[in-house]
């Protein structure tokens, strides 16, 4: 398996994210304040921006359960962290890669491909995640 | 085939506006076309605001039914065209411009006169009536070229009549700087509304501010003084005032003159005898509003014409509908005064009790008259404080339920809850709507917000006095509805933002991690963390960027500069009040040169650079800052720009110089954080280049001073600023935006600008005038201290980032390379500039045969939905 190192964990604020190159791919690195991580899209689909990075880190309780969030800096679409999928406009998703901590390491790995299948308004969004 | 009638309206009021609007909305076969000839030059307009003239409001702002009502079809409207005379044979109405118009049916709506009294001297100039716009501008113009010639005293005024209308007519006179007497004949302030023990606190009230009142007084002769003008009154008692200008409000008597030729029967104190379905004597003719005569008795109130106006229309269209009797119910401030007379205040029924609580040192009485057994509300009087009228008012005839005297001693947990209304108790008595109606409005017409039931019902859309009342009921009844109508921010904050800056000031707490440990609950978002970084910052807690607060800040804030659509920055300096000077120019013309920066002079008189990439901005804003340009905080919640035009120095009209006073403007409030973005406005003279009323605070020069007006908005719903006070000294003038700034800051809602802000403030523009001139809540200090401490603190922004390695660190494009610049950005020429090319928002999906980095959507990382 390929890992990249792109920075150290104290380069990412907590709550907060940074944007990397891998491999020409421009990637998001979260943090969450319990250290966690996640790596997404750094490319706001609604715009077609390079800017979630500079979005705003939270969460939103669906189901009762607390999602971790980040929203976009463009129009504010909010996407849930774990799976790259849009919260308020369910037309849109982001790409997601597997991230750890190594060391002191941020080290990125493989893109999880994504299959996204088209949904009418009211059905969920059907997205499955393989590696 | 139907043919469509013709309805022709005389008389273009507000009773008329009511009609049209009623008909052309329940006219849903189009089965009538409606002229409305009206003889004052402007469409109806709301007389009942007559008064708001005087403190800076526009005419215009007035006019009722909106273009759309008069822009329909179905709807003629002859503005400036009196009827003369009526055919009721050939059904023709004749007009002042020499043509007849044909009707099926005709509507009187020709309102009333102010009565002029048949004393000597009471056409001399100088002497005016208050019905219109027109008498209330020829008011204001005679007094304005009065006090050319006036400088060395103040004027004076004697109003002629004590009440509704003479205490309005005073509060215009005080308005225009008038010296004013109240001169009223019964023994009391308005006789009909209120008792003995009412008017006594009544008169303290009005007394305090600065009104004579003289009652029990008759006026015996106005007199004059060399060309013809208007410079005493006489008594009947002998005695005399000086008085340089005149209002007579003794009343209002119909015009029914056209009736009367035609005919139809008048009532014995005037008015169109008209039957409960309004109709006159000729069936093709009907009479509403002031004009008309019901049951023997003109009504001289909005709601009972307006109620003749829905019950004429339904008769159109073929209804059954009464007029349903009116009462004299009213709440009104009078000069800041409330005043409330609901029921029967005077305790005329046989055997009615009353109960009552004076307090002449607060200035408050308060009096509720209840049935013999002392259970059933029947009505009352409050002055001073009218703050229960809107939960006592629809109880009349009702059992009260509790100790009458709990609604009379001042509220500590406020009058009980509307929830306990009865459906049938009218909540809004000038739309005639019920607590039935408003409670239908959410549980059956899906209404799911206080606006959604206004314009739903109409409740709370004339007067306004009941909308307190409609909002109670309309949260009672979405709460059982099972809405949440939390008045909180999101799900982390169930405070509001003004609730959370308190607790933020109160408490000390410095970072967002403390604050939403103590006063929310899990981790922010969005919305919750932008405002507790204003908040923050409003508070003067140092750097937008120290500590853990880079992570709140919203887009813009976040990289100290405007994103742009392709992830790109605008840069904005400050350029105070719009002057700079040709080297400075030439520096920023410079500097976007070197960096290929798209150039353009923004709406607020600055220069704005496009196209600077996240990690160019402290390089940019390093040349700035020795060019001698600072911060101009494009990006904040906080003051943009004070706009400025060129003023005495220059301009042959200017007065006052108004580039300094926006300049000092500009460098005093630089920085200041806010709810929503602050602008403000300076102009010369009453020209307004600078369009300042159309700013958040506007100054504009006058020849002794400055006048300053607040709440203006320009945007999606365009305010034009209120007066807040005039001829302010260069020190008041600061004084008062401090103060006015420093409020709004603390109490405003989430992003809600200081005009959206100002029409939410309870006692709206009075209220704030009472805080900032006459520190009605004794918070000045506290103000003046917070506005000082920001002025000490000022430190520009970008220059603290270029010093500081730790904030520099974000600035750059990516962690692991810092210095390549984002590969998706492309860009083209446009009339010499660049402009980034983008793919649109709507792009096609990305295909799996795309070459781009990443992993690979199946359908893309936009899904077409089918809709
Ligand atoms: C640059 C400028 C347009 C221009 O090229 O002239 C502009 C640009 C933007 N305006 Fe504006 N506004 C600009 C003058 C105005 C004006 C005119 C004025 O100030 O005299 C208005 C109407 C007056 C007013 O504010 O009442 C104006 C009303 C708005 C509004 C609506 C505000 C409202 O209360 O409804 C928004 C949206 C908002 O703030 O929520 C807005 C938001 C924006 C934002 C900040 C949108 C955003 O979040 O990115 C735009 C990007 C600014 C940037 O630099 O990239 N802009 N905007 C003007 C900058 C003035 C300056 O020197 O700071
Ligand atoms: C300063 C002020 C404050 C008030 N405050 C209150 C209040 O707080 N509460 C309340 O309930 N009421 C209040 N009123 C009273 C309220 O404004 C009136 O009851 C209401 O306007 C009556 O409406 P209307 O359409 O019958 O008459 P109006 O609004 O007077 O309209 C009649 C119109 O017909 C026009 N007209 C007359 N004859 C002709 C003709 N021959 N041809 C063409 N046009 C003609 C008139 O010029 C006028 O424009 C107030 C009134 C004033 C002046
Ligand atoms: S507002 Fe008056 S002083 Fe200012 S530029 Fe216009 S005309 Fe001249
Ligand atoms: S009572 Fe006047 S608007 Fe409702």
């Amino acid at each position: 398996m390929n890992w990249t190192t792109v920075c150290e964990l104290a380069a990412v604020p907590r709550d907060g994210a940074v944007a990397v190159l891998v491999d020409g791919a421009q990637v998001a690195v979260v943090r969450l304040a319990d250290d966690s991580l996640f790596a997404i899209s750094h490319r706001d689909p609604v715009s077609g921006a390079n800017v979630m990075a500079r979005g705003i880190v939270g969460s939103v309780t669906v189901d009762g359960v607390e999602v971790p969030t980040i929203s976009s800096p463009m129009f504010k679409q909010v996407y849930d962290l774990r799976s790259g999928r849009c919260l308020t406009d369910r037309r849109a998703v982001l790409a997601t890669w597997e991230v750890r901590l190594h060391g002191g390491d941020v080290q990125i790995g493989p893109a999880l491909a994504v299959t996204v299948r088209a949904a009418p308004a009211d059905d969920p969004i059907d997205a499955e995640v393989t590696t | 085939m139907m043919t469509q009638q013709h309805v022709v309206v005389a008389g273009a009021g507000m009773v008329a506006h009511r009609f049209v609007e009623a008909l052309r909305s329940r006219d849903d076969a189009g089965r009538f076309r409606v002229t409305v000839i009206g003889d004052e030059p402007r469409p109806p307009y709301d007389r009942v605001a007559l008064t708001t003239y005087f403190t800076g409001r526009d005419p215009e702002d007035l006019h009722l039914g909106g273009a759309g009502l008069w822009q329909d079809p179905q709807v003629t409207l002859r503005k400036g065209t009196a009827v003369t005379a009526i055919d009721r044979s050939g059904r023709r109405v004749r007009t002042d411009r020499g043509d007849d118009v044909g009707y099926d049916h005709l509507i009187l709506a020709t309102g009333s006169y102010a009565a002029r009294p048949p004393v000597d001297g009471s056409d001399l100039r100088g002497c005016f009536v208050y019905r219109t716009i027109d008498d209330v501008a020829d008011l204001r113009g005679y007094v304005e070229t009065l006090r050319v010639g006036h400088d060395d005293r103040p004027l004076r005024g004697v109003v002629v009549g004590g009440g509704l209308l003479g205490l309005e007519a005073a509060g215009a006179l005080q308005a225009l700087g008038v010296e004013s007497t109240v001169v009223e004949f019964a023994p009391r302030l308005m006789p009909l509304q209120v008792d003995d023990g009412g008017g006594a606190v009544l008169r303290r009230l009005i007394e305090q501010l600065g009104v004579t009142v003289r009652t029990a007084t008759a006026t015996a002769k106005v007199l004059g003084a060399r060309r013809g003008r208007v410079d005493g009154m006489r008594f009947a008692d002998g005695s005399s005032l000086p008085a340089d200008v005149v209002v007579f409000a003794t009343g209002v008597r119909p015009r029914d003159e056209l009736a009367r030729d035609a005919g139809l029967s008048i009532g014995e104190r005037g008015g169109v005898v008209v039957d409960s379905s309004c109709l006159t004597d000729d069936p093709a003719i009907s009479a509403v509003g002031e004009v008309a005569c019901v049951d023997g008795r003109v009504w001289g109130l909005i709601a009972p014409g307006n109620a003749m106006a829905e019950v004429a229309v339904d008769r159109l269209l073929g209804g059954a509908a009464t007029f349903p009797g009116a009462d004299s119910s009213t709440k009104l401030k009078l000069l800041g005064v409330d005043v409330a007379s609901f029921g029967d205040a005077f305790g005329a029924t046989p055997g009615s009790l009353e109960v009552s609580f004076a307090d002449a040192v607060a200035g408050v009485y308060k009096k509720l008259v209840l049935s013999d057994d002392a259970r059933t509300l029947l009505g009352g009087i409050l002055v001073g404080d009218a703050s229960s009228y809107a939960a006592l008012r629809p109880m009349v005839g009702q059992a009260l339920g509790t100790d009458p005297s709990a609604w009379l001693v001042p509220a500590t947990d406020g009058p009980p809850g509307g929830g306990e209304l009865p459906d049938g108790a009218t909540v809004c008595s000038c739309n005639n709507v019920t607590a039935g109606d408003i409670r239908d409005a959410v549980t059956a017409q899906g209404c799911c917000s206080v606006a959604d039931v206004k314009s739903c019902t109409r409740a709370g859309t004339s007067c306004g006095s009941c909308v307190p009342l409609v909002k109670r009921l309309t949260d009672t009844a979405l709460e059982e509805a099972g809405v949440a109508v939390g008045k909180g921010m999101c799900e982390h904050f169930e405070l509001t933002r003004a609730e959370l800056f308190n607790a933020v000031q109160v408490t000390g707490l410095r970072t967002f991690s403390e604050i939403i440990a103590r006063h929310g609950r899990g981790r922010g978002c969005e919305i919750c963390k932008p405002v507790i970084a204003s908040v923050l910052a409003s508070l003067g807690t140092g750097h937008i960027l120290d500590d853990d607060r880079g992570t709140l800040q919203d887009t813009n804030d976040h990289m100290l500069a405007n994103l742009q659509k392709d992830g790109t920055y605008s840069i904005v300096p400050r350029i105070p009040g719009g002057e700079v000077t040709p080297d400075g120019l030439i520096e920023i013309g410079r500097i976007a040169k070197e960096f290929d920066l798209y150039t353009k002079i923004t709406g607020g008189q600055r220069i704005d650079m496009f196209g600077a990439r996240v990690e160019q901005l402290p390089t940019i804003w390093r040349r700035l800052v020795e060019a001698g340009f600072e911060c101009g905080h494009a990006y904040g919640k906080s003051l943009r720009t004070v706009k400025s035009c060129v003023g005495d120095s220059w301009c042959r009209y200017g007065v006052q110089d108004s580039v300094a006073m926006a300049i000092r403007l500009e460098l005093r409030y630089r920085g200041l954080r806010a709810p929503h973005k602050l602008k403000l406005g300076v102009s010369g003279c009453a020209r307004e280049c600078a369009e300042a009323r159309s700013k958040d605070a506007g100054v504009i020069a006058t020849d002794k001073g400055w006048n300053l007006y607040v709440g203006g908005n320009g945007g999606f719903s365009p305010r034009h600023a209120t007066l807040l006070a005039e001829d302010l000294d260069d020190e008041g003038l600061v004084r008062a935006i401090d103060r006015f700034f420093i409020y709004y800051i603390r109490t405003a809602d989430r992003l809600q600008r200081t005009a959206a802000w100002l029409e939410e403030l309870p006692g709206g523009i009075e209220h704030l005038r009472d805080v900032v001139l006459h520190d009605g809540l004794g918070v000045a200090t506290d103000l003046d201290a917070a506005m000082e401490g920001h002025v000490a603190s000022y430190r520009d922004e970008w220059s603290e980032v270029l010093h500081d390695p730790v904030k520099l660190a974000r600035f750059t494009s990516f962690v692991n390379a810092a210095d390549v610049p984002d590969p998706d950005l492309r860009y083209e020429t446009e009339r010499g500039q660049r402009r980034p090319v983008l793919t649109p928002r709507s792009s096609p999906p990305v295909r799996s045969s795309d070459t781009s980095p990443g992993p690979r959507f199946i359908s893309g990382d936009r899904i077409e939905v089918r809709r």
